[in-house]
Formats: C-alpha cells, sequence, structure tokens
C-alpha cells in the first residue's frame, strides 16, 4: 500500500515530546529550537527540582495527614483463629467478618461493632478473657464502664455519598477484602490518619499521591467505585443516584 | 392523552387528586423535614424560600356563591422528555456540568449538589419552578432543635447550588437495601413511596411506578379526569393530576377560546 508523502516524515509522526527528548539527549548544540544546557545549568536545575519534589511528594502528605493511633488496639488475626478463639462461626470469609460487622433487621451495615457485641463474649472482667494487657483495659476503661469505644473509622465517606454494603456483599458477592484489605489476617491496628484540611481517612484518598494503586482497596474514590462497576458489567450503576445522595 | 412511559424498567410516577386534597400543607411540611430543606430566617420572602414541594391555591375567579377554590401541591415533575422529542428531561438538557441526570431505571431526575455549579440554567429551563437555588447555606440554628432534625440520608445543601424534589430517592435506596436484606431483587408496591404521599391526610398522593401495571397509579392515570401540567410542553412529566372539574384542568394548560374539551362522556 502505498503511504502519503506526508506521514514519510518522522518529525511528525513522533510528535512533539519525543523531538524534545531528542534534542536534550542528543545535546545539538546547533539548535536554536532549545537553548542548550550547560552542566552547570542541569546542576542548577536539578537543585531546583529535587527539593520541591521532596516538599511535595513526601513532606507535605507528612504535613496533611494527621497520625492518631485508635483508642486500643484489636487483633484481627487473633479472632479469626479458631484454635485461639471460639464462637465466630461462618462458612465463608464473608460470614466471619459478618459475625461482628453485621447487617441490621432493615439490611443497613452497622459497620464497626458496639460495646454491646463484644460483651457478648467479654462479660466479666474476671473471666479469664481479661488476661492481655489490651483486654485487660478493655474490660476495666470500657466494660466496667459501660462506655463506648471511640474507634476511628478508616472508611468514612463524605456526606453526599450513599453506599449500600449489602447490594455489594449479599447481592454482589464481594468479598469485604476488596475493599477494605486483609483486616481479617492483621493483628495490629493500622493507624488511621486523617486529612487535617477535609478531616477524611487517607483511605479514601490513598496512601499514594501520585494516585498509583497496587490494590483494589488503596484507595476508594469515585473513579475507583466506577471501574469497578464497569468491569462487573454494571455500568448502570455508574448513574450519578446510586451512589450519591 | 398520550401516556407512555415504555423507555425504563421503572418509571416512578405520582397522581394527585385535586378533588382530595385540602390544601393543609402537610405534603410541603413533611416534605421539608424529610430532605433537610433549610428555612430562612424571613420565610414569607418567597424568592428566596425553599420548597420542594410547593402548594399553590387556584380559584375559578367567580362572585359568591359560584366560588370553588383548589389547590395543587406541586413536587418535581420528573419530566421524561424536553418537548423536542429528546429523551431529557428540559433542566437536564442544559445542565453545564451534567449534575442532573434522568435516570433511566427509575426515571428520577436526580440532582447531585457536588456537582452542581450554580448557574441556574436549569431554573430558567424547568417550566414548573420546581428548582430552587440557595442563596445562603441552610440555615439550622444551634441550640433551638432545628439541627437535630436532619436526616443522615440526605446531605444538606451549601451556598451556591440548585435543589430540587428527588421523589424522596433515599427511600427507594432504603426499600432497595430492605429488599436485598430479605433476598428480593424487585421491591414491590408500597415499600417505596415519597415523605408527601406518606404524610398526605387526605391520602391524595399516590405514588408507584407508572411502568407496572398492577400499581394504583398507572391505574389511576387512565381516568380521562387524568391530567399533567401543561402538557402541550410535550415534557412528559410523570406527576398526573385528577380532578372531576373542568375549570381546573382548563387552568392546567394555556388553552385558546374554545379549544379546552371538557369531560363529557365517562369511559373506562
Amino acid at each position: 500500500m502505498e503511504k502519503p508523502a506526508y506521514s514519510s516524515a518522522p518529525s511528525s509522526k513522533n510528535g512533539f515530546i519525543s523531538s524534545l527528548i531528542n534534542r536534550i539527549l542528543k545535546y545539538d548544540k546547533s539548535s536554536t529550537f532549545l537553548p542548550p544546557f550547560s552542566l552547570g545549568g542541569w546542576i542548577f536545575f536539578l537543585a531546583g527540582l529535587i527539593p520541591n519534589l521532596i516538599l511535595g511528594w513526601l513532606i507535605f502528605p507528612m504535613v496533611l495527614y494527621s497520625s492518631q493511633p485508635q483508642p486500643m488496639n484489636f487483633n484481627h488475626a487473633l479472632h479469626l483463629n479458631p484454635d485461639k478463639v471460639d464462637g465466630i462461626e461462618g462458612d465463608t470469609e464473608t460470614d466471619k467478618c459478618l459475625f461482628c460487622h453485621e447487617f441490621r433487621e432493615d439490611g443497613t451495615f452497622a459497620g464497626i461493632p458496639k460495646l454491646a457485641k463484644c460483651t457478648e463474649c467479654h462479660d466479666d472482667p474476671d473471666s479469664p478473657l481479661g488476661e492481655s494487657a489490651p483486654e485487660k483495659a478493655f474490660l476495666t476503661n470500657y466494660v466496667a464502664e459501660e462506655k463506648e469505644v471511640p474507634w476511628l473509622c478508616y472508611s468514612r465517606q463524605p456526606d453526599c455519598v450513599y453506599f449500600s454494603h449489602i447490594a455489594h456483599v449479599k447481592m454482589g458477592e464481594i468479598q469485604c477484602r476488596v475493599c477494605h484489605g486483609d483486616h481479617a489476617k492483621t493483628e495490629k491496628l493500622p493507624v488511621y490518619k486523617e486529612n487535617r484540611l477535609t478531616g477524611y481517612s487517607i483511605d479514601i484518598w490513598g496512601r499514594n499521591i501520585a494516585g498509583y494503586k497496587r490494590h483494589t482497596w488503596d484507595r476508594m474514590k469515585m473513579d475507583d467505585c466506577a471501574e469497578c462497576h464497569t468491569k462487573m458489567g454494571h455500568e448502570e450503576n455508574n448513574a450519578c443516584f446510586v451512589c450519591h445522595k | 392523552m398520550e401516556k407512555e412511559h415504555g423507555h425504563g424498567k421503572h418509571q416512578y410516577g405520582m397522581v394527585i387528586d385535586l378533588d382530595k386534597c385540602t390544601g393543609c400543607g402537610t405534603c410541603m411540611t413533611a416534605c421539608a423535614a424529610e430532605n433537610n430543606v433549610s428555612v430562612r430566617p424571613d420565610e414569607s420572602d418567597k424568592q428566596r424560600s425553599i420548597a420542594w414541594m410547593q402548594l399553590f391555591k387556584i380559584t375559578n375567579g367567580k362572585e359568591f356563591p359560584h366560588t370553588e377554590v383548589s389547590y395543587f401541591p406541586r413536587p418535581c415533575m420528573h419530566c421524561n422528555e424536553n418537548g423536542r422529542g429528546h429523551h431529557v428531561s428540559p433542566c437536564v438538557s442544559v445542565c453545564p456540568p451534567t449534575a442532573t441526570q434522568l435516570d433511566l431505571d427509575t426515571g428520577i431526575v436526580s440532582q447531585i449538589y457536588t456537582r452542581c455549579i450554580g448557574c441556574r440554567y436549569c431554573q430558567a429551563a424547568c417550566p414548573y419552578k420546581a428548582r430552587y437555588f440557595n442563596w445562603w447555606d441552610g440555615y439550622f440554628p444551634k441550640g433551638k432543635g432545628l439541627e437535630r432534625y436532619l436526616s443522615p440520608e440526605v446531605s444538606p445543601r451549601m451556598r451556591g447550588v440548585v435543589e430540587k424534589c428527588t421523589f424522596c430517592h433515599h427511600r427507594l435506596m432504603r426499600a432497595k437495601t430492605k429488599a436485598y436484606a430479605e433476598g428480593r431483587r424487585e421491591i414491590e408496591e408500597g415499600e417505596y413511596i415519597t415523605a408527601c404521599a406518606e404524610a398526605c391526610p387526605a391520602q391524595a398522593i399516590t405514588f408507584g411506578d407508572l411502568n407496572n401495571p398492577k400499581h394504583k397509579v398507572s391505574q389511576l392515570i387512565k381516568s380521562p379526569y387524568a391530567f399533567r401540567l401543561l402538557e402541550r410542553l410535550n415534557t412528559k412529566p410523570k406527576v398526573y393530576y385528577l380532578s372531576t372539574k373542568d375549570w381546573v384542568r382548563k387552568m392546567a394548560d394555556n388553552y385558546l377560546p374554545g379549544e379546552f374539551k371538557p369531560v363529557t362522556k365517562i369511559g373506562g
């Protein structure tokens, strides 16, 4: 097939950016298009660029997010180990999660369990369930005083967002860790990091400021929801009023 | 009368029987309480106050003893077409940032406040004046108990956005969630009704799926007394009215002299 004449010119095919890179790499002193950098110029340029990248990509996120420890540690792995804790039942991984993080009768999701759920087992301050230090602290500080544990929520969505857990977990059969990460295997609760400006958790915005994510649970923004809806063939659920309220 | 709602799976709609409406205003109050509609310090300023469900009073203009009065509750009409045959509401077709959408599955016209840029083009496009602009942030004075009335299911609006009736969309979500918990994918009639329909003491408002022939609304709209507001604009609203009074039906649209045809024969 005969090519048209204009496509034979490589510069137009490669585009502006690559021709720019070519000019820098080739270091063409005769070119008037881009002033050639001397070694001193490069050092000057990088001396400005690198500290600013460090400032913007490392120091700014550290300043932006506050780190708050949870009021006490909770060992998910211990509770889900049938050799150590008896009574948390469920055929599947999701059912085990739902034993404590349960649905209410009307289908709404209860989220982080209230004290009443904990005291179904941890009811007696003198029982052997209060042997380790965090258990003792839990029994004396919260159970004995009948005070709710002020857990910090990693996944609190903005006010304008509606999310139905039951539509995803029961009807969509999505495992909890797809969005929340593998909490079942962790022995320590992660540190809660809150955006000082917006008041939302870092788990919503994503830990990586560049927006790069490795796992499905790394970030929980609108595009991530839409991405999964599209992938699962539910594009109709990308309509605004499905998730907004 | 053309009654076609064949586009989506569900087409939620409302039938308001004006003969039953007493004009008590409970629908307005229930709507405002349900949807976190803020009150202004001066609510008498009707150019600035917000009412998703607005109640209008009309009279036949005759001298006593022939005076007759009727009340028009007016929610958002959730139009199916923009009047030019396009399957979008008049407001949806003009919104620059797509902050409002006609949901094809439910027929509900959404309004996303965080996306709205406050240009008020939709307000100008709406033939029913069902859209309201927030000139100020919501006014819920602290210590007077108003903030305790706020529903967590509806996001309160900020200054500079347009808001409107959503057919209590959060109630649809609530009904769906309950249906899922019971292992159903579809909700039944009566599980999802709007706050105004629930609150109306005269039971003048009926809510349901116009596409489902078993629902009461789809039977009621077959009545010869059924009409819609400004029907000839061809916006295909999903809010129907019922009135046996000819002068009420005549007021619902702009008719030329002699053009309006009163109902003379009652047929099925």
